[in-house]
């Protein structure tokens, strides 16, 4: 047997009203990449927090082992100080601090208090070879993008002389060449010796790079497997995580596409702080009644941003074109107007801009059709709590009631949260934006069902998403985007992954040449 | 029992701030011998504090938005000095120069909103920037001196009790009556309210909390009632105050202008992609504060039958401190008008009663100061305690 870098024994960890952990023991073997997959909810993210003193010693019970020693961390510079270093889901980096400055920070290289320039940029150099990554120590970090930005937190865990590194959904965000590079990154550590836990909800990703898989599901661990004896499919995973065979990773849909419902002729957006930058070219779409439309393409395509100068101009300067519904020119130009037009953005960013999070779940799928529970602007509260205990039902929201904060849902939850305000305010065109990101397989079964049924329902769909599979699996008809044009537009049926891939990438590849 | 404790635990910021409050009361009761809550003193009591409350509520309403007014106090006393220069040197009659004042303290709101909310200046300067123009707006409407006296009418505002009907003879029936009836609707409403809870299958408190709790409500308004019976009735200030409260805590609550605030305050880019003209929101929660400051400035000016350069001043830090102990959070999206009521209170039974005890101001200042920061600590506390 291999040594032992990790065990966790036994670990037990109750929220007020929830075991989030129940009896979970996980080890880790010296020099392995050992994934930890399992739904939302299930609690990974808890176990990581244990174990790097998020929740310090006593607020759970079980034992830690860190190297043969037993662990009692108070906090996480505890546990950084042993080599225990993990990288969060959501980055935290300081945007107007140089790569420099962020790497050291907390860790400086200073002497009495004073930094020593010279060897915090040299070594900054250092670590960022290591990563691959060619940027000046002196950049900053606001001026980076996000694959960019998680290789820095990478270097920082170097910095602290990691020996287990653990990192929550690394590439959720990153494009398919970032994530790759951050792979191979994990490889090579490996063959230096450094450990590493990843949690990911990409089986393809696991696959590729894990050593052993440790299943929780429902706070309990089901099983680990290794992938050096034999090959694990990702069937095998995903039976692991949701307890049954899931057939079909996309379900089927009767499909009824009526006439073209909405429509965007000529669309063209500037960015909004360098205003002689277009974000959106001569953008044309049209969306049918039934239909669900895929918006494809590469990180900063401009997909997001065409999105939501469409809703009510919430992104950009000097927007011109016009919109059409069934034919007759309609006015977005504000988001209650693009709202009381039937028009719905369910964002990407479910945090930060599609959630209150200190604020119940009820308020928050009520808050953009205030008017439908309300007469004379006073709010029906039982009336409010029938509907949302209505959509909570529909769309299978769990929660302890609706007057739970959204703050504390996992985060597909979050996302069937963030529909059902959507579907609450009753649109005729939704535009969901990564609806499945960082959100399980099995949540992302029930999001693929809603959109079928809302399709069903006579509703056109835009969907964007990053995710290959997704796109090909879900959508009638695709469009992609490149440099915010449209690039291509293609049936589904006669769609491919190649197919796709090629009018992402032709362009680039015709630069770089 | 265990659920009593888990109700407490779940509801402690409430709960606390007013265990805090009665505790106060009784501590001061104790040490001035009996003098707090001697009927004179109770209705001074709420004369006194009848402006800082009623500012309270509009700051509320500003720092769940997420933001701050450090030009209150200013405004109290421009509107003051103007309403005083309008009554006294022009002569003109009380009713129109209440309207007129009324209006410029929302146009004052308008102007400070417009450069929060449209220009996008932070409030915290926007609104110091007020603080010195408008102190000084007024020491100039005055030349520097004191104006007065007010038509008996004006005084009123501040000074007046309602009249009673059915002539009580030294006590004052119409006041107990008034207390009955509000008695009846509050605990109407809270009938109400389980009802839909329980409807919707909601945990309730116990039954037997919730019939002690009614009864504490209601013996708290007769013994108020009874007390300003026993003096001179309600005070007008009174009457006005109550239904302040009544319309902000229904406003904050029941409509959906107060849920949007809230939203708005919690997150204010989710209000905005839900559909929510934030920007316009913000402009008028800053014009309802400045028709509240007028409000304040009148009763204030009423009270001391004169407009003086330096009314209200300081006036802005209580007015804060009361929303920051009655558990608003400094980031915004959480705060009640009652917390903000009870901590308006709180302040208020601070000052009166060591005023009694014949504290000095500096040290009532030192004491006001801790109050504030234990307060805060205690919500600090229970939230990490909490997570």
């Amino acid at each position: 047997m291999s040594d032992v870098i990790l065990e966790m024994r036994n670990i037990t960890k109750t929220f007020p009203g929830v075991k989030a952990l129940n009896n979970v023991s996980f080890s880790v073997t010296q020099g392995e990449i050992h994934a930890l997959v399992g739904e939302n909810g299930a609690g990974k993210s808890t176990l990581m927090n244990v174990l790097s003193g998020v929740y310090p010693y006593g607020t759970y019970d079980g034992e830690i082992y860190f190297q043969g020693k037993e662990c009692r961390f108070r906090d996480i510079t505890e546990s950084e100080k042993v080599g225990l270093v993990i990288i969060h889901q959501e980055l935290a980096l300081i945007p107007f601090l140089s790569v420099a400055e962020n790497l050291f920070l907390g860790n400086e290289r200073a002497k009495n208090g004073v930094i020593d320039w010279n060897e915090s940029i040299s070594k900054t150099a250092e670590l960022l070879d290591r990563v691959g990554l060619h940027e000046s120590p002196n950049t900053l970090i606001t001026n980076m993008g996000v694959g960019k930005q998680q290789l820095v937190e990478i270097a920082k865990a170097l910095a602290k002389e990691v020996k287990l590194l653990i990192l929550d959904e690394p590439t959720a965000s990153l494009n398919e060449t970032d994530s790759e590079k951050l792979l191979e990154l994990l490889l090579q550590f490996k063959a230096h010796g450094i450990s590493s836990i990843l949690i990911s909800h990409k089986l393809s990703e696991v696959n590729k790079v894990a050593d052993s898989i440790t299943i929780l599901r429902d706070g309990a661990t089901i099983e680990t497997l290794d992938c050096r004896k034999d090959t694990i499919t990702e069937d095998r995973i995903i039976r692991g995580m949701v307890g049954r065979d899931l057939t079909h990773r996309f379900p089927p849909r009767e499909k009824n596409i009526g006439e073209v419902i909405f429509e965007v002729r000529d669309w063209n957006v500037y960015h909004p702080l360098h205003e002689d930058r277009k974000v959106s070219t001569n953008v044309n779409i049209t969306v049918r009644k039934g239909e669900v439309v895929g918006l494809s393409g590469l990180m900063g395509a401009g997909r997001t941003e065409l999105a939501m100068s469409i809703f009510g101009h919430a992104y950009g300067t000097r927007i011109s074109g016009t919109a059409y519904k069934h034919g007759k020119e309609i006015d977005i130009s504000t988001i209650d107007k693009a709202i009381a037009n039937g028009i719905a953005y369910a964002t990407e960013d479910r945090k930060a801009y599609g959630l209150v999070l200190i604020q119940e779940v009820k308020n928050n799928i009520t808050l953009a059709n205030l008017e439908e529970i309300s007469s004379r602007q006073v709010i029906n509260e039982p009336q409010e709590m029938r509907v949302t205990g209505e959509y909570r039902d529909k769309l299978n929201i769990k929660c302890s009631s609706i007057r739970q904060l959204a703050l504390n849902l996992s985060g597909g939850n979050q996302q069937k949260v963030v529909l059902s305000k959507w579907l609450f305010a009753n649109p005729e065109i939704l535009i969901l934006d990564e609806p499945t990101r960082g959100i399980d397989v099995g949540a992302k079964y029930e999001i693929y069902t809603i959109i079928n049924r809302l399709a069903g329902e006579g509703k056109g769909i835009i969907l964007i998403s990053s995710e290959l599979p997704e796109i090909l699996g879900v959508c009638d008809r695709i469009y992609v985007m490149r440099d915010g044009k449209i690039v291509g537009e293609m049936l589904a049926s006669e769609a491919s992954q190649e197919k796709v891939m090629k009018y992402i990438m032709t362009q680039q590849e015709v630069m770089e040449q | 029992m265990k659920t009593l404790t888990a109700l407490f635990k779940n509801n402690i910021r409430d709960y606390g701030m007013l265990i805090a409050l009665i505790a106060v009361m009784v501590f001061f009761q104790v040490q001035t011998k009996g003098v707090l809550f001697r009927p004179v003193n109770i209705t001074n009591l709420v004369l006194q504090n009848s402006y800082v409350v009623t500012m309270a509520l509009g700051m509320l309403l500003i720092i769940v938005s997420g933001w701050i007014d450090l030009s209150v106090g200013s405004v109290v006393a421009v509107v003051g000095a103007l309403a005083g220069v309008l009554m006294v040197r022009y002569d003109i009659n009380w009713v129109v120069v209440v309207a007129i004042s009324l209006l410029v303290g929302a146009a004052i709101g308008a102007f400070q909103g417009y450069w929060v909310a449209y220009l996008k200046i932070p409030s915290f300067i926007v609104t110091l920037a007020g603080f010195l123009m408008f102190r000084g707006l007024t020491i100039a409407l005055l030349q520097g001196e004191s104006v007065g006296p007010f038509p008996r009418g004006f005084q009123n505002i501040s000074s007046g009790f309602i009249p009673d009907i059915f002539n009580g003879k030294g006590f004052h029936i119409t006041t107990i009556l008034i207390g009955m009836i509000l008695s009846f609707i509050l605990i109407w409403l809270d009938i109400r309210t389980r009802k839909n809870q329980q409807k919707y299958g909601f945990e309730v408190t116990p039954f037997y909390f919730f019939v002690i709790k009614n009864i504490g409500i209601t013996a708290a308004v007769m013994g108020l009632c009874y007390l300003m019976a026993s003096y001179k009735g309600l005070p007008n200030v009174l009457v006005l105050l109550f239904a302040l409260i009544a319309a902000y805590a229904f406003m904050t609550s029941q409509t959906v202008i107060g849920r949007r605030i809230y939203a708005m305050g919690g997150n204010v880019k989710a209000a905005m992609l839900s559909g929510v003209n934030t920007t316009r929101l913000l402009f008028y929660t800053f014009v309802n504060m400045g028709v509240l400051a007028a409000v304040a400035g009148l009763i204030v000016a009423a009270r001391l039958n004169s407009a003086t350069p330096n009314a209200g001043d300081g006036m802005e830090l209580d007015v804060i401190a009361a929303c920051f102990i009655g558990g608003a959070s400094p980031t915004g999206g959480v705060g009640k008008v009652i917390g903000a009521v009870v901590g308006a209170f709180l302040i208020g039974v601070l000052n009166n009663g060591m005023s009694i005890m014949g504290v000095g101001i500096d040290w009532q200042k030192v004491v006001k100061g801790i109050v504030l920061l234990l307060a805060v600590l205690f919500d600090v506390y229970n939230k990490n305690k909490n997570a």
